[in-house]
């Protein structure tokens, strides 16, 4: 039997917005999976997968987590979307904004960063309070925390507060095949 | 008994003269999901999610306040009813905060669960937000209105079961809450019997314990039921 | 028998607010000053007579032809009082009033045709004398002493008559499902509770002739076998609320209410419920809830009303301009007032004009009327000669009728075929400036604010709605957006628990579907919003 040529590995990315790295870490989860991911993909971007600064093109495959809560986030959100086929939001904050996004609750969501710094760095410190103020160094907070959908268009979303290895693994694998996985049922959508 | 048959999405049921569309739905295991509604309450068809189409009939009808008629052709799970279920689902999300990752009803939450029935993997309408306070003047429970989905359950449970009628609602439109007393903190309530049946039959993480933090709350929606049935049967008599 | 000559001076609220009850003091003065009394020259405030916009009005029933005066100033007051006793009008540079004069051949008053504001402009609304005097309770005590309720049932449906707060169920066929219900007590409700922005036919009819109702009420309470009844009438309208209390303690002094009416054994007691601001509550389910002192929230039907209303006995709740045309109908016949009007829609309606028209007013029109000689002829069209863009029917809940489509007759049929609604009668006219867009948003910030918030789709969706709007109304909307225009508008509209839900989309499908490219070209890249398709109809 002849052995059938090796396929292109499929570049995936993995992008950690506003969010606690809690999916990255269920995805870490994913354990001895991982080797058989290696084998089909080559992670070219990710916090936990490579050291790579700088969201390279023509990626096949982007697990985004997180909100958007800064110029950061947007920036790299709108860059991200030009340079990948397929982009999941990957966990809650992603779909939801979730616990980010709870700052939206001060101000009436219209300019929650002012409110949620203003609270953070002056009412709640001691009498040397200050607003941080580094141009250039720390990103500016948008005045709301958005889902990632809201900025870009999504084309898969895997909710889960984080979502577990299971689930992803369920969504990835049909992926690594050229099929879209059945987003259906408790195991893959349940929120929270 | 007088019986009464209908078809279900294909399928012959026969019923009790009496029944709810909604019954009928489950005597023929449709799965017609339902939110506001909770056997031993009176129906009051808000959610909207037990809408269904029956032949004849121009408009989608409530299945859980409709009497279920002889000959009846029901149709529970067409794809205009799921695409408005889904809808539903979305503006129920988007018109509070509803955070399951950090809320008491995580894991034993009806809306959490509901998103799942309907196959909602995320919002397409954007979150509002809504500043909503929090009443923590009852020294055993807690009222996060930023949870409550107005379905009323707690407000029927009280004045139908237990009888106090602490709860009913305020405001209107997208200000609505519910109330309790004359609009005091609940603590101050004197009518409320601290019995806690509105935090067990809440399908959210509104009402809750206080012993109870995220992913600790235990519901018990089959209390009015039981209740109700123990009553018109008056099996307190012979117990 | 010579009448004296009289000045009516409409004291209704629409010429008061311009200034009526300062001219009419005025008036008695410059009579008092002339040496008349009131026998030589009557002087008695009246209701509404129809051209609002042109208040204070007056009316001068002298020894010539009738004639009409409207925005006289105080101190005009001598040369009106003139102007009633001369025999001949004086013309050119000699009419002091020439400004002030109304021509009542001009199509506004030439082309109406009153029946139920047969008494509105004519009769004193704080006099029951003056009712009586006019013939109001003649039906009432025919009905009683000849007819009985089967024949008055049947007087009402061969009549045609359909509701006139906007649905349009047929009166008779109403009636019929209280009366046949089975023994018990039974109510009858007027809902006054009128909040349709641009309506104001039902605050004329209490504010100008308020016996008229109570005996059209009586006379279905006779007919469905009632004994006790209510008139819901929103709080905004205090001065509706006032003469019908007053006309109701009148009506009880002269026992025309309360038992044994007309030495007969007919008992009815009416009592006024005052709203309490919820526009909801004209919706009849939460408006049954109200009159029992519960939250006016709207409940699933069936059970309708006519079955199990008020305290769970049946109830016939009925719209006042339906109760107030009742006795017309009786007096004429069923037959004369199917004669009127179209096929599916019999009768007279009676309209509120307001909006980029010349004459603002109140419009009693035969039913099928075009709604191009509503707003063109009678209304006058728009002030500045420019065309008609629009008319917006039935308010929040009804929709915007193109220009093109202004030959369209005026009936329950026509207008829902045309995405709009008959509804209660508010009609406004747009000039060619107006924003569709703004309109569809500024009826759907009404429907937010006044959802009651039982129902999801109608306490979320119309937030949702009227922030989508907003994207449209700033120009930065997308293709997206405008799908989920279209998709939650039908979502809202077929999933609500109630007609204000229903309906709340229509001002958004209606402009949607005769002014598309108003939305299209609001997007930010209009190209991509005609890609994403139309209303699926």
């Amino acid at each position: 039997m002849a052995p059938s040529p090796p396929a292109a590995k499929l570049r995936l990315a993995t992008v950690w917005l506003a969010g606690c790295s809690g999916c990255h870490m269920s995805f870490l989860d994913l354990d001895e999976f991982l080797f058989d991911l290696a084998e089909k993909v080559d992670v070219v971007f990710s916090p936990v997968g490579t050291d790579v600064k700088i969201y390279p093109e023509a990626v096949d495959i982007a697990l985004v987590e997180g909100a958007v809560a800064n110029v950061d986030n947007l920036e790299l959100a709108l860059q991200l979307r030009q340079r990948t086929a397929l982009v999941i939001s990957f966990g809650d904050c992603a779909v939801t904004a979730n616990v980010p996004g709870l700052r939206n609750l001060l101000d009436g969501g219209h300019d929650s960063a002012k409110a949620v710094l203003e609270r953070g760095y002056l009412e709640l410190a001691d009498a040397t309070g200050q607003l941080p103020f580094a141009p250039g160094i720390v990103p500016e907070l948008l005045p709301r925390v958005l889902p990632l959908h809201e900025v870009i268009p999504v084309d898969l979303y895997l909710p889960g507060c984080p979502p577990s290895a299971e689930r992803i693994r369920e969504a990835i694998t049909p992926l690594l095949a050229g099929e879209r996985p059945a987003q259906e049922g408790s195991a893959m959508l349940r929120f929270g | 008994m007088s019986v009464i048959t209908l078809n279900v999405n294909g399928q012959d049921v026969a019923v009790p003269a009496g029944a709810s569309l909604l019954e009928a739905t489950r005597a023929a295991e449709a799965n017609v999901p339902t939110l506001c509604h909770l056997e031993g309450l009176t129906p009051v068809s808000s959610c909207r999610l037990c809408l269904v189409e029956v032949e004849g009939s121009t408009k989608l009808l409530p299945a859980c306040s409709t009497a279920a008629a002889e000959g009846m052709v029901v149709h529970t799970h067409t794809p205009r009813l799921r695409e408005y279920r889904r809808m539903t689902v979305e503006l129920f999300f988007a018109e509070g905060n509803h955070v399951c990752a950090v809320c008491v009803a995580n894991t034993h939450c009806e809306l959490q669960d509901m998103a799942v029935t309907v196959g909602m993997d995320h919002s397409r309408f954007p979150y509002q937000y809504p500043q909503r306070p929090v009443d923590a003047t009852h020294p055993q429970f807690t009222l996060d209105h930023n949870r409550c989905i107005l379905c009323t359950r707690c407000v029927r449970v009280c004045d139908e079961i237990e009888g106090a009628h602490v709860w009913d609602i305020g405001s209107r439109g997208g200000h609505c809450h519910i109330v309790a007393g004359l609009d005091e903190p609940w603590g101050q309530v004197q009518a409320c019997t601290s019995c806690g049946k509105c935090v067990d039959v809440c399908p959210t993480g509104a009402l809750f314990r206080n012993s109870d933090t995220t992913a600790e709350k235990q519901p018990n929606t089959t209390l009015p039921a039981l209740l109700r049935t123990a009553r018109e049967q008056r099996r307190w008599h012979n117990q | 028998m010579s009448v004296p000559p009289q000045l009516r001076c409409c004291d209704a609220s629409g010429c008061r607010s311009a200034g009526g009850q300062a001219l009419r003091t005025a008036l008695e003065g410059a009579r008092d000053a002339a040496g008349l009394d009131a026998e030589a020259l009557t002087i008695k405030p009246v209701g509404c007579l129809r051209l609002c916009g042109s208040g204070p009005l007056v009316a001068c029933d002298g020894p010539g032809p009738s004639q009409l005066f409207g925005g006289v100033e105080p101190e005009q007051a001598g040369a009106l009082i003139a102007a009633s006793l001369a025999t001949s009008h004086p013309c050119g540079s000699g009419d002091a009033l020439a400004a002030h004069r109304l021509d009542l051949e001009d199509p506004f008053f030439a082309l109406q045709q009153p029946v139920v504001l047969e008494g509105c402009g004519q009769v004193n609304p704080e006099s029951i004398d003056d009712a009586i005097a006019f013939g109001t309770y003649a039906q009432l005590h025919r009905v009683l002493q000849e007819l009985t309720p089967e024949q008055v049932r049947d007087e009402v449906r061969r009549s045609g008559l359909r509701g006139r707060g906007g649905a349009g169920y047929p009166t008779g066929l109403k009636w019929d499902t209280v009366a046949l219900q089975p023994p018990g007590p039974r109510y009858v409700v007027c809902n006054a509770d009128e909040g349709d922005p641009g309506a104001f036919m039902d605050r004329s009819v209490l504010e100008s002739d308020p016996h008229r109702l109570i005996e059209g009420m009586a006379i279905a309470a006779y007919a469905v076998g009632a004994e006790r009844g209510f008139v819901y009438v929103r709080a905004e309208y205090p001065l509706a609320i006032e003469r019908l209390r007053l006309a109701l303690q009148q009506a009880r002094s002269r026992h025309l209410l309360g038992n044994h009416i007309d030495g007969t054994s007919f008992n009815l007691r009416l009592e006024v419920r005052v709203g309490a601001g919820a526009y909801v509550c004209g919706e009849e389910t939460a408006l049954l809830l109200s009159i029992q002192g519960q939250r006016g929230m709207p409940q699933p039907r069936p059970p309708f009303p006519a079955q199990s209303g008020l305290w769970g006995a049946p109830t016939l709740i009925n719209n006042v301009e339906t109760f107030t045309a009742v006795p017309a109908i009786l007096r004429q016949g069923g037959d004369w007032y199917g004669a009127i009007g179209t096929e599916h829609s019999k009768g007279t309606k009676v309209f509120a004009l307001s909006g980029a028209v010349v004459n603002t007013g109140l419009v009693e029109v035969p039913m099928g009327t075009p709604l191009r000689t509503v707003v063109e002829v009678i209304g006058g069209g728009v002030p500045d000669g420019s065309p008609i863009k629009a008319v917006q029917t039935g308010g929040p809940s009804g929709g915007c009728i193109p220009a093109e489509r202004l030959d369209t007759p005026v009936d329950y049929e026509s207008l829902l075929e045309l995405g709009s609604m008959m509804g209660s009668g508010g009609m406004v006219v747009m000039g060619e400036s107006t924003s569709m867009p703004e309109v569809a948003r500024h009826f759907m910030g009404f429907s937010v604010n006044e959802s009651c918030g039982k129902c999801v789709p109608c306490r979320a969706g119309t937030v949702q709605l009227a922030q989508l709007l907003d994207r449209f109304v700033e120009r930065r909307a997308t293709a997206a957006d405008m799908e989920r225009l279209d998709a939650l508008c039908q979502m809202v509209k077929v999933t609500s628990l109630c007609g204000l839900g229903q309906s709340a989309p229509n001002p958004v499908l209606s402009t949607l579907r005769w002014f598309r490219h108003e939305y299209e070209a609001a997007c930010r890249e209009p190209a991509a919003c005609v890609a994403a398709g139309g209303v699926e109809r």
